[in-house]
């Protein structure tokens, strides 16, 4: 990388620092930006809550990209969502349940299960199988959890991470179970299949909004609102580059 | 985020920095430490991959030993566990004998799951509109159509007059571009959740 290019991006995490603290204080010192609104958060709200009082299971599965590997972000994200949806349902008789298809996930998955428990002061209801490694190849991780949709009383799947197209086994299993579904993934292969097999499939950068729409903390919401702002500043380098380039300066 | 570990999270920040700026900035005494970091972090993530696999064991087990929901089929990981284990073990992953006997039972067994997928791919593509109407889903379905007549070559022949070759040519630079497009959307926010995990406002490690 040229010493230009490291500067650059150096400089880009300064600011979008600086942008994340900034936003993340209290909203009493400068005004609230809204979230728009999507139909698959609202709906997940409402599964969560029937599945609370139905006493089904939410299943949520956080991809096979290691944490060491440059796609764990979305798994990143994932590990939020499962905080967010263990501390809400963890009273339920049958407590969400977290699968992965690398390692490290899984220990991430049980380490966040096993913190939302002992801060509800509920530890000895936590059991560590419920964070679970499937499999450890891309088809062995979405076989492993065939079982877990068809014989585990799932009536919600939360599929947020990296995948390939095996994803779809999972998406197909929870249409014959008449099952919610909703998708995000990093992986455009992954977002083709979650298009035509799920109910809610979230497209793109949706994915890493979920944390926020799940009001896990002021920072998430900061965090959408700076990648927003990242992203108007993407766009307009993009048109500037392009003018300049057909003018020839550059 | 309401998890606290002062400790972890201290490490975690210092790490994470100093491999960020090994990486961004070039000073020769970083970089050795973020390599030696990146090491480290690779055979914890192994550890890990091994601890996991240990954890599928006990489930399965504690499968076929549960006498309340006993499953049967635990039984073959089980014992495809305990045999693929002990070959490894005693002649090494890469044993001529030991791989292609390993080989011959995975390679069918996920060639016969990618063929259910192709199955599956073909009954969702029937179904979408049943899932979900709406103008979107028409769009793609249009679109898987005309792009998988165009990716057949099927237009290709000796015969294909220059306005459809370059009417192709102009088709495949929309997919392109779309995905260009996602992907930075994708990479943006991938840098804000590592920007979140450097700075402590999200700790997946800490309890």
């Amino acid at each position: 990388m040229s010493i230009f290019l490291s500067i650059l991006a150096l400089v880009i995490i300064l600011i979008s620092a600086g942008l994340l603290f900034f936003l993340a204080l209290p909203p009493k010192r400068r005004s609230r930006w809204g979230l728009r609104p999507i139909p698959a958060f609202s709906e997940l709200v409402r599964v969560l809550g029937l599945s609370v009082e139905e006493g089904t299971r939410l299943h949520l599965t956080l991809g096979h990209a290691g944490i060491t590997q440059p796609t764990s972000a979305s798994a990143l994200v994932g590990l939020q969502a499962l905080e967010r949806i263990t501390a809400i349902s963890s009273v339920s008789d049958r407590p969400p349940l977290a699968t992965s298809g690398e390692g490290s996930l899984t220990l991430l998955s049980q380490s966040t299960l096993r913190a939302v428990y002992r801060l509800n002061n509920a530890l000895d209801l936590y059991d560590p199988q419920r964070g679970r490694l499937t499999g450890v190849t891309p088809l062995s991780y979405a076989a492993g959890m065939l079982p877990i949709a068809y014989d585990e009383n799932v009536s919600a799947h939360l599929i947020v991470g990296h995948y390939g197209l095996e994803i779809g086994l999972l998406c197909e299993a929870a249409v014959r179970n008449n099952a919610f579904t909703l998708a995000a993934s990093d992986s455009l292969s992954a977002q083709a299949v979650l298009f035509a097999t799920t109910k809610q499939p979230l497209i793109g950068e949706e994915l890493f909004a979920i944390p926020a729409y799940l009001q896990t903390s002021p920072a998430h919401v900061a965090s959408l609102r700076v990648q927003d702002l990242l992203r108007w500043g993407t766009v307009i380098a993009l048109v500037l580059s392009a003018v300049l380039g057909v003018f020839g300066w550059l | 985020m309401v998890m606290r570990s002062p400790v972890a999270t201290a490490i975690a920040i210092g790490v994470g920095l100093i491999v960020l700026l090994g990486y961004l900035l070039p000073l020769p005494v970083l970089d050795p430490i973020r390599r030696l970091f990146l090491d480290w972090s690779i055979i914890l993530a192994a550890v890990a991959g091994l601890v996991a696999i240990l954890n599928l064991f006990k489930a399965h087990w504690r499968k076929i030993s549960s006498s309340r929901e006993r499953d049967y089929y635990s039984l073959f990981f089980i014992l495809g566990f305990i045999l693929t284990a002990a070959l490894g073990l005693l002649f090494g992953p890469t044993d001529e004998r030991v791989r292609p006997l390993i080989m011959s039972i995975q390679l069918p067994v996920e060639a016969s799951l990618v063929g259910l997928l192709t199955i599956t791919f073909v009954v969702s593509a029937v179904r979408l509109f049943a899932l979900r109407r709406s103008w979107m889903s028409g769009i793609f379905l249009a679109s898987t159509i005309v792009f998988l007549l165009a990716g057949s070559g099927v237009f290709l022949t000796s015969g294909t007059s220059q306005v459809i070759k370059e009417v192709l040519a102009a088709l495949n630079i929309l997919p392109a571009a779309g995905a260009r497009g996602i992907l930075l959307g994708i990479a943006l926010g991938s840098v804000l959740t590592g920007l979140r995990v450097l700075l402590g406002m999200d700790r997946p490690y800490s309890e």
